[in-house]
């Protein structure tokens, strides 16, 4: 399998009827990177790929793939693959000759054509399907057959749009394992545009928070979710408590007592608590001296599967939601105590971005 | 519901047949069949021989072909000019997109006669193309002049059908998923080899279905042949007029139209198996898929298309105006006065006036039959009886493809003997305008009337109306604005009729048609003109029915 190139988007604007869907934007994926576009609708993300594969012009900046710049080319010059949101399958063809679809334009012979089908349709675990229509295929057998059109033509970059979008969650948590699979197997590069942020922390070496035709942040999973740069980035992947508080001397007054945040300057900031800053105390783990002691009364309680997530009012400041895991099931109206790690909080940069997403 | 229930909503059924039933036996069934018998037995007993003699003579084979390569040809040539023309409509949003969308349907609604008229106009001697040819040349320019020519035929019906391919293919194309294309062009099709193997095959339903009609139309076209044609260039239709009006040979006419019908059912029967073959398409919802030319090419591609539109629809139109302006001594109104005043009534046996007006007061009674007819037809199909229905839909459907000359000669050798005797009856007309208008109201009508919810009907009833009062509250005024529109479509055709009226028209009553087509066949400027400005009225009669209609469907006409 050969091995994926660089992408290099440098000051990209694409416009899309009367916006920039996409604006002077820069992003780089390194050869054989997973890279991960996370976003709202709306943000540009599909746009994006769209651009990159020649199908919307992009208005400026310059697009590279490995050494060669890409704008001006037409798509079919590109040598890119593209999955398309709803697959986009052609509906007159099997699934074999859906899969040869690009092969055969590169101009391979007859036996090449067919080897490269049946590499694919392996890669995706499909072959016994590769005489059926298109019509007669189920949501996630379409999926996969999506995934081998877009691998089998072996492009040095592949984008994915939304590719678990239409699924329904059970096929969707299958099919990631698949997508994870696929990628490592394939060793190319890989750019895959998501809503899901989940999807985005499994799947990526790398991810690229975008809002409203930009990259609001980018950075490894890891380094996404323990430093969220923005109120926007830290409510986008989930974490709950944005606080707006005042810092002095690297101290931050919030209503449950004083938060470490070092080097910070004095005056009003937003402030999120990391996921690990807030848990529950009992018997097996008493609460440390460092920790802060949060009491409330339980006001809500929501069934997640293994654990329950219970928000708690502890009546100054906003409500807290913290994982119960084990033990009794916390009543609503009692009262629980947490403990609050003054060290877990992380300063945020203010909003920049005036204009709102669409 | 109960047995009896399912029996009385039945003879319900029934008896609102009864009506549309007659009305077919007497003026379908009866004349076909008299041609039949005309063909087959001439004097009373059954003859084959006729047949056979009618398909061995040389001169009718070389009709028949020419009226079938002609066909092809048209429908070829159609298709040509008609495909880009519907992708540009479909897929590309311009100022004046809808206005022009509307615009190319005019042609297909036009009289055959105002077409011929155009297109004698526009490739005769004295035409602004040879106008512009001197002017550029000099004297030294070649006069071009092709009427009476195969071109002219052919040209008059690409002008006619353009909007058959871009109404009927376009209608598929702006639904068709363009992100197809796009996964084409990504794995590396260029922007020709993804329509052809990606777009073309989805396409190919829409594309058979508008050949087909395209076919249909060209091979049983009459009028447009009839003006542009000559010798040697005459459908069947043109033949069969010829034996009746300057042969006399009715056993010849009877072959030629029995000849006339088993080619067309044959191809309608075509027509039927493609569409029923049509693959399930992947058609896009509701959001649109034109968007404004990008690439420069793009924008060359529709101004190449804006410029046939020009060229092909919008100048036989606009010369066809411009001639009736031209008097003996440069612009005037003169044959439009004359129109109205001159009453020397030498061509047309009356002055001309008046067949403005027969062909209007013939045209509402045609309006009025063809929607009582009609309606009851189609409210009868709507009855949960489903063969019942099947039988009206299909029934009906049979005049739509029997050509007007069949019906109008039909007419002529039917009834003008006991029992029916209408010879001299001013109703003929009407009536064979609205035959041939009645399949078209029920088209308009069904659909919309079988989109009513049986449960509006069944509240109603639960509610204590009886049958008649709910037809009149519930299904009357969702019906109506349908009912409207059939009786402009009916209108537009009734007075632009020709093939069938001019077998029956009286001399003394000619309808506008039938004026035109006598005041083309004297000589003279004066004759010429007169013909020209009455083709222009009938163009702008026809052409606001139709436009009016147009709003009242989409309500989006001049919108943009």
């Amino acid at each position: 399998m050969p091995h994926g190139a660089p992408l290099e988007l440098t000051g990209v604007t694409v416009t899309y009827g009367p916006y920039d869907a996409v604006r002077d934007l820069d992003l780089r994926a390194n050869a054989g990177e997973v890279l991960c576009v996370l976003g709202p609708s709306g943000c540009g993300k599909s746009t994006l790929l769209r651009a990159v594969a020649g199908l919307e012009p992009s208005r400026t900046g310059t697009i590279r793939l490995d050494d060669r710049q890409l704008d001006g080319l037409r798509p079919d010059q590109r040598d890119v693959g593209l999955m398309f949101q709803d697959h986009a399958l052609f509906p007159h063809r099997t699934v074999a000759d859906n899969v040869a679809f690009g092969p055969r334009m590169r101009g391979l012979d007859r036996r090449s054509v067919a080897d490269r089908v049946d590499d694919a349709l392996r890669l995706v675990d499909l072959t016994d399907l590769a005489g059926r229509r298109i019509t007669e295929l189920s949501g996630g057998e379409q999926q996969r057959v999506a995934l081998a059109r877009a691998v089998a033509p072996r492009p040095k970059l592949l984008m994915l749009d939304e590719p678990l979008g239409s699924l329904d969650r059970a096929l969707q948590a299958r099919l990631l394992d698949d997508l994870t699979r696929v990628f490592s197997e394939l060793g190319t590069t890989v750019l895959h545009v998501t809503h899901d942020q989940q999807e985005a922390l499994a799947v990526a070496d790398r991810v690229a928070v975008m809002r409203a035709g930009r990259v609001e942040q980018l950075g490894s999973p890891d380094e996404l979710w323990r430093g969220p740069r923005t109120a926007f980035v830290a409510r986008f992947l989930g974490l709950e408590h944005v606080v707006r508080l005042t810092v002095r001397d690297g101290v931050a007054d919030s209503p449950w007592g004083p938060l470490a945040v070092p080097g910070t300057r004095d005056g009003d900031h937003d402030v999120v608590l990391l996921p690990e800053a807030l848990r529950v105390i009992d018997a097996g783990e008493p609460r440390r001296d460092d920790e802060l002691a949060v009491t409330g009364r339980i006001v809500g309680r929501r069934f997640a599967g293994d654990h329950l997530r219970v928000t708690v009012d502890p009546g100054t400041g906003p409500t807290l939601t913290v994982p119960v895991w084990r033990g009794s099931v916390p009543e609503p109206g009692s009262d629980l105590e947490l403990a609050l790690d003054p060290q877990a909080a992380r300063i945020l940069e203010p909003e920049t971005t005036t204009r709102s997403t669409r | 519901m109960s047995a009896t229930g399912r029996r009385q909503r039945r003879g319900a059924g029934l008896a609102l047949l009864a009506v549309p039933v007659v009305f077919l036996a007497i003026f379908f069934v009866w004349p076909v069949g008299t041609i039949f018998a005309t063909g087959f037995a001439p004097d009373g007993d059954l003859e084959l021989g006729v047949v056979g003699r009618v398909i061995g003579d040389p001169a009718v084979r070389s009709v028949a072909w020419f009226t079938l390569w002609q066909a092809a040809a048209s429908t070829a040539l159609t298709l040509l000019v008609g495909l880009p023309g519907a992708y540009a409509l479909a897929r590309m949003e311009f100022r004046g997109r809808s206005l022009l969308q509307a615009g190319v349907t005019i042609p297909f609604v036009l009289p055959t006669v105002v077409v011929g008229s155009a297109f004698l106009a526009l490739l005769g001697p004295r035409s602004p193309i040879n106008t512009a040819l001197t002017t550029v040349l000099g004297d030294a320019a070649p006069t071009l002049d092709l009427r009476r020519t195969v071109v002219a035929i052919l040209v008059a019906h690409v002008f006619f059908n353009y909007a058959v391919v871009v109404r009927t293919v376009g209608g598929l194309w702006s639904l068709l998923d363009p992100r197809l294309e796009d996964a084409a062009r990504v794995l590396g099709a260029s922007r020709w080899r993804a329509f052809r193997e990606v777009s073309l095959p989805l396409l190919r339903p829409a594309i058979a279905s508008a050949a087909a009609i395209v076919f249909l139309f060209t091979f049983t076209s009459f009028g447009v042949v009839l003006i542009l044609g000559g010798p040697g260039r005459a459908t069947i239709e043109v033949e069969i007029h010829r034996a009746t009006t300057q042969l006399l040979d009715l056993p010849l006419a009877s072959a030629l139209a029995v000849l006339q019908l088993i080619a067309v059912l044959a191809s309608l029967l075509v027509y039927g198996r493609l569409q029923r073959r049509a693959p399930t398409q992947p058609l896009v919802g509701a959001t649109t898929t034109r968007r404004p030319p990008r690439s420069a090419g793009e924008r060359w591609f529709l101004r190449g298309n804006l410029v046939v539109v020009a060229a092909l629809l919008a100048s036989p139109l606009l010369v066809l105006v411009e001639r009736s302006l031209t008097t003996a001594d440069g612009y005037g109104l003169a044959n439009w006065r004359a129109l109205l005043t001159d009453d020397r009534a030498t061509v047309l046996a009356v002055p001309a006036g008046e067949a403005v007006r027969n062909s209007l007061l013939f045209g509402l009674s045609a309006t009025l039959i063809a929607l009582v007819v009609g309606g009851l037809a189609a409210t009868a199909a709507t009855s949960r009886d489903g063969r019942l229905s099947r039988i009206v839909d299909r029934g009906l459907m049979v005049p739509l493809g029997t050509s007007a000359v069949t019906i109008g000669f039909g007419f002529l050798i039917a009834l003008d003997r006991p029992p029916l005797d209408l010879r001299g009856s001013p109703l003929l007309v009407p009536i064979a305008q609205a035959l041939i208008a009645t399949p078209f109201v029920v088209r308009t009508l069904l659909p919309v009337l079988r989109s009513i919810d049986e449960r509006l009907r069944d509240a109603a009833a639960v509610l204590g109306a009886s049958p008649r009062r709910i037809w009149r509250e519930v299904d009357l005024p969702i019906v109506g604005r349908a009912a409207l529109v059939a009786a402009g479509f009916s209108f537009a055709i009734a007075v632009g009729e020709f093939g069938a009226t001019v077998f029956v028209a009286r001399a003394n009553l000619p309808t506008m048609p039938v004026a035109i087509f006598r005041l083309l066949g004297r000589p003279g400027v004066a004759n010429f003109g007169q013909a020209m400005a009455m083709s222009t009225l009938l163009m702008v009669v026809t052409a606001s029915a139709i436009l009016a209609i147009d709003r009242l469907r989409v309500g989006q006409v001049g919108r943009f």
